[in-house]
């Protein structure tokens, strides 16, 4: 039985257990004339539960479990002498699975019965010319042993399959009528149910948590691996990027981070005093109309895909600051430049800042100004001394969320800031970020193992510690200042 | 009661001199508006100086409302709209010349919950000052502060931690730091609307006590839901119902023998 044929299966099991749970539940409160402790729903929602719940994570370990043993087992099967020479296990264990699939299809397609290929040692030819008919090509001599293990591989797969359905089906029946024969009038249905609930709420959670660990884990790990070919000391401190493909490269990390930091600076120089204006004239001077208009048009800045925003860098922005201002004061020639993405980048991040910032402001207690204009303040004067001290660090908090959004951005610098790696300070000049080199390096043609493609995860990484921290302390600062007016 | 009545008889001696000089802040047909709803109807009062004038009613009767546009508070409010004239020393308020923000140098305002701005002691009571250019020097400012800190009575408390948050003090401290910021501008009249309702026995005795002595140099409006209260400070009593001022007389005999109805009613706790 198929996957998509046990789900049903089980949904169905489970209802039809809701249906008898609920009705044994009032059959044997009449019967005993004893009131249920719960309503009747949760008697059947408890059989319903244990009926699908365990047996759909059954289902969900035996899907990861089985393939991994059928590995192991096939593998093994594998002498080491059809092994290419410098090629890899994993290499030949590709090939038993797709001749795998390719005997499936064939069956399917009725050209050979099932019987034939148990002699499939026999005419091995044959089965070549049947493979080729449904699409599976071999390259060269394919040893018999292969077709042996694809064969095992099918059959393992089969058994395998079959065993799941029988044990989901019977753990399912199992734990439904052995829930089903717990029924009492007194018995808690409405806390079962309720923790069962619970624990699957907690169980989803854990995938987001369980995520991340696994993103970091694997970043770790090929860091640490990338730190054992090419040392970390060259790595952090050298002020060279210069990838090679025969080996010997320099891989300094000090002019990515260098183009990262500029770039989001010019970025915040921008986003920050517009952002900031903004949300001061939204939150205090505009009228209502005019905030629930501007409000969601700025708010679609952010929209923008910022593939968009870098064609605009590179073929609007760019070229206008090089005729109109790098050219004439003779700073650069390129079109490309750190300017041209900061600016437009500035641009992408207004509305982080000015949203937030908006409704932070919005959040400074009336009471607040109505004290300063009470005093004979002005407007402008409770603004500027009351009521953006007392947003300050919620502006803050916001700042930091749109920096570590500056630090993360890719396109925009791809198309408007070029991908040389360059220590220098001319705004005009062509530089290039940790997020651009990272994607540059794991598209390469390298071999994955080389320090080349591996000083990606290690640049990940790096940003990754990068911006958490941001976040965190913008988080903490953030929380600080809701706990202030509660 | 026993307490009431002898702070009536204390305080009826010097209502008598108050009545003979003319009034400090005259309203004349004060109609208030908020959008459609009539807030404040054709209300007519004299509030005389150097007195606490308290204002009584049930909630929503238009107290806050007309303490509000005696300073006005209510040109923050977009919707609201006042009509007729309000004068102080003899000069309307509602005058176009006139310039609110000058005003509320004048008539300082104390809210019901105390809002002490997120900064230290000394910054909230120098605030105003500052803003209206009252201190030449920083001793200036200092004096002003300490002695604004002084009058509202809680210099002995604070001397010691000026620098420290006005909003770590008590909810007591922190309404007299909002009296003393009040008064750090010198104002000549003192609008307070409900400052004791979210303080402690203690705390709004203290701040009873202040009023006391503030009245000999500032007008005071008061409003107040405890008639106790209002009996303890206020020389005149005015008597808001459904956004009319229904009677308006001096605090012991509004208390003991009330000329409206309403008043009566509202003072025997019939409603409201
Ligand atoms: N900002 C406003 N917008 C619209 N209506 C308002 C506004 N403020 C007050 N009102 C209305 O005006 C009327 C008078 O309100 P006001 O606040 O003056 O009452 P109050 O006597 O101070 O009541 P309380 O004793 O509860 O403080 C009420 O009906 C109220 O709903
Ligand atoms: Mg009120």
């Amino acid at each position: 039985m198929s996957v998509g044929i046990l789900i049903p299966v089980l949904l169905v099991l489970a209802a039809l257990g809701f249906v008898l749970g609920k009705r044994q539940a009032l059959a044997l409160s009449d019967s005993q004339k004893t009131k249920l402790h719960s309503l009747p729903g949760y008697y059947g929602q408890t059989v319903a539960l244990f009926t699908a719940v365990p047996a759909l994570f059954l289902l969900g370990a035996w899907l990861i479990l089985q393939p991994m043993a059928i590995e192991s087992r096939i593998g093994g099967m594998i002498p080491d002498s059809v092994i290419p020479e410098g090629g890899a296990r994993s290499l030949v264990m590709s090939d038993v699975r797709r001749i795998a699939g390719g005997l499936d299809a064939v069956l399917a397609l009725g050209g050979m019965g099932e019987d034939e290929l148990v002699r499939i040692g026999e005419n091995l030819s044959t089965v070549r010319s049947r493979l080729a008919e449904v699409g599976v090509a071999l390259v060269g001599d394919v040893p018999p042993v292969v077709f042996e293990a694809a064969r095992a591989y099918r059959q393992d797969v089969k058994t395998g399959n079959m065993a799941m359905s029988v044990v989901v089906l019977v753990l399912a029946v199992a734990l439904g009528l052995w829930a089903y024969r717990r029924i009492q009038p007194d018995m808690r249905a409405r806390n079962v149910t309720e923790s069962f609930v619970k624990s699957l709420l907690i169980a989803a959670s854990m995938v987001a948590v369980l995520t991340t660990l696994g993103i970091v884990g694997s970043l770790v790990f090929e860091t640490i691996s990338f730190f054992k070919i090419y040392p970390a000391s060259e790595f952090f401190f050298s002020t060279v990027w210069n990838p090679q493909f025969r080996g010997g490269s320099e891989l300094g990390i000090l002019p990515l981070l260098w183009g990262t930091l500029y770039v989001s600076l010019i970025a915040l120089l921008v986003a920050v005093p517009i952002g900031l204006m903004i949300a001061i004239y939204l939150a205090e001077y505009a009228s209502k109309t005019v905030r629930s208009l501007a409000k969601p048009a700025i708010e679609m800045l952010a929209g923008i895909p910022t593939i968009v925003y870098g064609l605009f860098a590179l073929i609007t922005v760019g070229p206008f600051l090089r005729d109109w201002l790098a050219q004439p004061l003779g700073l650069g020639t390129s079109s490309s430049s750190v300017l041209t993405a900061g600016l437009v980048m500035g641009i992408m991040i207004i509305p982080f800042v000015s949203s937030l910032s908006d409704d932070i402001i919005n959040a400074v207690p009336q009471a607040l100004r109505d004290g300063s204009y009470g005093l004979g303040a002005t407007q402008s004067e409770t603004i500027k001394q009351v009521v953006l001290p007392a947003a300050l660090p919620g502006i803050v908090g916001a700042v930091l969320l749109a920096a570590s959004r500056a630090i993360g951005e890719t396109m925009i610098v791809v198309l408007g800031a070029g991908a040389a790696a360059k220590l220098d300070l001319n705004p005009f000049e062509a530089m290039t970020t940790v997020t651009v080199k990272i994607v540059s390096q794991l598209t390469g043609d390298t071999e994955f193992a080389s320090p080349e493609t591996l000083v990606a995860f290690a640049l990940g990484l790096t940003l990754f510690v990068f911006t958490l921290g941001l976040n965190v302390l913008a988080l903490y600062i953030v929380r600080k200042y809701r706990e202030q007016y509660e | 009661m026993n307490s009431i009545s002898t702070m009536i008889t204390t305080t009826t001696s010097t209502t008598k001199a108050a009545t003979m000089s003319e009034s400090k802040i005259s309203a004349r047909n004060v109609q208030v508006f908020y959008g459609e709803k009539h807030a404040l109807r054709d209300v007519n009062i004299e509030i005389r100086p150097r007195s606490v004038t308290a204002f009584i009613g049930p909630s929503g009767c238009g107290k806050s409302t007309f303490l509000r546009c005696l300073n006005r508070m209510n040109d923050t409010i977009a919707s609201c709209r006042v009509e007729g004239s309000i004068g102080i020393d003899g000069e309307n308020i509602y005058d176009p010349k006139v310039d609110p923000v000058q005003l509320r140098a004048k008539v300082g305002m104390v809210f019901q919950k105390p809002n002490p701005f997120p900064k230290s002691i000394y910054e909230n009571v120098a605030y105003g000052p500052r803003i209206h250019g009252l201190a030449r020097k920083k001793s200036d400012l200092d004096d002003i502060v300490a002695s604004a800190l002084q009058k509202a009575g809680l210099w002995n408390e604070v001397k010691d931690r000026l620098q420290e948050s006005g909003t770590g003090l008590s909810g007591g401290q922190q309404q007299r730091l909002c009296i003393a910021r009040a008064v750090a501008v010198s104002p000549e009249i003192i609008l307070m609307d409900e400052p004791c309702s979210a303080l402690d026995p203690i705390a709004t005795a203290k701040v009873e006590e202040l009023i006391h002595e503030l009245r000999s140099n500032y007008t005071i409006v008061i409003v107040t839901h405890s008639m106790q209260q209002a009996a303890r400070v206020s020389q005149r009593t005015a008597m808001f119902h459904l956004g009319l001022l229904v009677e308006e007389n001096d605090t012991d005999k509004m208390f003991t023998n009330p000329d409206d109805q309403r008043t009566q009613d509202y003072i025997m706790g019939r409603f409201g």
